[in-house]
């Protein structure tokens, strides 16, 4: 078919466009590399100076995979929330999951002032901040789940999350107010989001998360495409309804949650990056679904990266800001041509 | 001889439970579903025949045709046809020959062939509907059940959706299940009835139910008399 044509001859684009992106993006920064000592490092070659090797295979490119990672777990998480909630406006920064992950580890970070100094300790190593991430996303994704099962009306599930949102940013507040300066300052610069500064260890925890995650939704195409027709015709073509959801709201949180635990509460991708693959695909088939926004996703992750570290210069912006700047009018173009909205 | 029952149901009764116990709607329903036969459940609006329908459906795992809205998506009438294909599928959904040969066949039986590579979406509701019965006879049960399928059609479509259905009996040896307002023309097509009063739930034929003057007990409404000979309903 001219259709499976057109994917495959896509598909292998997308491929090299992540593949060049990866080394482009290793290569840029305030130190210029040349590509060929990037790609001769990456290969297991030594580089011809040695600050090069060092910065390439200790900092930029543990960022480039955080990257990748981050970008695929959260466009994944996206697809799956818009499919199950039937709207695409649903994302994980959206339904109030990021809030929620923010709402754990600001505990965690900000609260560990009132708890003994051996359980604080225990916190915040990076499994515990992990850990209070993903409890915190689960949970709010429960109240929405809980609370849309009540309302059948999908715009009321996300002012709903968007409700959570505040509650959650409002206890944040609340929980600022009385912590130290030194405590605020790491929440903060925790919730500008930050792809860097991940140690090797932290992205193997990081990659075995996002791994889970990936795996269950890949096992959840076939429900999510009986999903395509609602809820009840999902049924009746033996769909075990309760089952498909709840692996699909485990493998959100635990992509959402880990993703925000390391590199804080990105914005926007995950809305946004389903509907670049819904359109340029177009097609509601989650086998091609699946795979676009997984490529689309690191690709997308890698410009933003690429981009905050702002080639040239000195400084590097806050990613989160960087990917609002893109999100942002992605979705308001969205509510636009709401008419034609796909889903 | 052989066996053409294809669902026997005996003194059942439907209804809903909720938190403090359970409302039965209707008791003692007896129903025998046969191979090739249409059969058309009618009654008044709120008198449960949906609730039948779904007790119905949640017994064995039977393709149906439902009234809600598909959620927005860009499936296309090919995608959609062959999602009614799932229960034979892998894990991941992938068609087989045989699966892409009950698709074609499904369309070919509803034809809407010339449809396949369009959007849902972009079609007539007419056409939808012809859609999501080629869903169903995909998924290759022998009942399907229609929730209402000739609600928001014009007279012409009816028609000519209820006789869609009936070839479809004859021709797959399926049994084809509906609920329907449109009592005149079920009276006419189809091979059994269902009337559903507040009292019971009785399955015959339709001149049997003529001749015993049931669709008289139908509407508890003076101002609305069936004619036996017309075999139409008239306003007084």
């Amino acid at each position: 078919m001219n259709q499976t044509k057109r994917n495959t001859v896509l598909f292998l684009i997308l491929t090299i466009v992540v593949l060049c992106l990866f080394v482009i993006n290793i290569s840029l920064g305030s130190v210029s590399i040349p590509l060929k000592e990037v790609i001769h490092s990456l290969i297991g070659g030594t580089s011809s100076k040695e600050t090069w090797q060092y910065i390439i295979i200790d900092y930029r490119l543990p960022k480039a995979i955080t990257a990748v990672l981050v970008g695929m777990g959260l466009s994944i998480s996206g697809l799956l929330m818009q499919t199950l909630f039937r709207n695409p406006l649903a994302g994980p920064y959206v339904l109030g999951l990021s809030s929620g992950a923010s709402l754990g580890v600001a505990m965690v970070i900000l609260g560990a002032a009132f708890l003994p100094a051996s359980v604080a300790s225990l916190l915040l190593s990076s499994y515990g901040i992990v850990l209070a991430s993903s409890l915190g996303s689960f949970l709010v994704l429960m109240a929405v789940l809980v609370v849309s099962y009540r309302l059948r009306d999908t715009m009321a599930i996300l002012i709903v999350g968007l409700m959570f949102g505040s509650l959650t940013s409002a206890i944040v507040g609340t929980l600022s107010y009385f912590s130290t300066a030194e405590q605020l300052q790491k929440f903060t610069f925790w919730s500008l989001g930050n792809l860097g500064n991940l140690s090797w260890t932290s992205i193997l925890v990081l990659f075995t998360c996002v791994l889970i995650g990936l795996l269950l939704s890949l096992f959840s195409i076939k429900p999510l495409n009986a999903l395509l027709l609602g809820e009840n015709y999902a049924r009746s073509l033996g769909l075990n309804y309760k089952k498909a959801r709840l692996i699909i709201i485990f493998s959100t949180s635990i992509l959402a949650g880990s993703i925000t635990a390391f590199a804080g509460p990105i914005a926007f991708i995950g809305l946004a990056v389903p509907h670049i693959a819904k359109l340029v695909f177009q097609t509601s088939n989650h086998v091609v679904l699946f795979w676009s926004t997984l490529l689309f996703g690191a690709s997308i992750m890698l410009i933003c990266d690429s981009i905050s570290q702002v080639p040239g210069g000195d400084i590097t912006l806050p990613i989160n800001a960087v990917t609002s700047i893109f999100g942002a009018p992605i979705v308001i173009w969205l509510l636009i041509r709401k008419r034609k909205m796909i889903g | 001889m052989e066996n053409k029952t294809i669902l026997k149901a005996s003194d059942i009764s439907i209804g809903y439970s909720h938190k403090k116990g359970n409302t039965i709607i209707s008791s003692n329903i007896n129903l025998t579903l046969e191979k090739g036969q249409l059969i058309s459940l009618i009654g008044a609006n709120g008198i449960g025949k949906s609730t039948l329908l779904k007790t119905l459906t949640g017994i064995q795992k039977i393709s149906v045709v439902l009234t809600e809205k598909l959620p927005p998506s860009n499936l296309t009438v090919f995608e959609l046809i062959a999602l009614g294909r799932q229960p034979y599928t892998n894990w991941i959904g992938k068609l087989s020959e045989l699966d892409v040969a009950k698709v074609n066949e499904a369309m070919e039986l509803t034809k809407i062939s010339h449809l396949a590579a369009k959007k849902y979406y972009e079609i007539s509701d007419g056409q939808l509907q012809k859609v999501l019965i080629a869903r169903a006879l995909a998924q290759d049960t022998p009942l399907i059940i229609l929730d209402e399928p000739t609600t928001h059609l014009d007279l012409l479509h009816k028609v000519a959706l209820f006789k869609l259905l009936k070839r479809l009996t004859q021709e797959t040896e399926k049994c084809i299940l509906f609920s329907t307002h449109d009592i005149d023309i079920a009276i006419q097509l189809s091979d059994e009835m269902i009337i559903m009063t507040p009292e019971t739930v009785v399955q015959d034929e339709p001149c049997n139910f003529i001749s015993k003057g049931s669709f008289n007990t139908l509407f508890k409404d003076e101002h609305i008399v069936f004619d036996a000979e017309k075999g139409r309903f008239f306003f007084i």
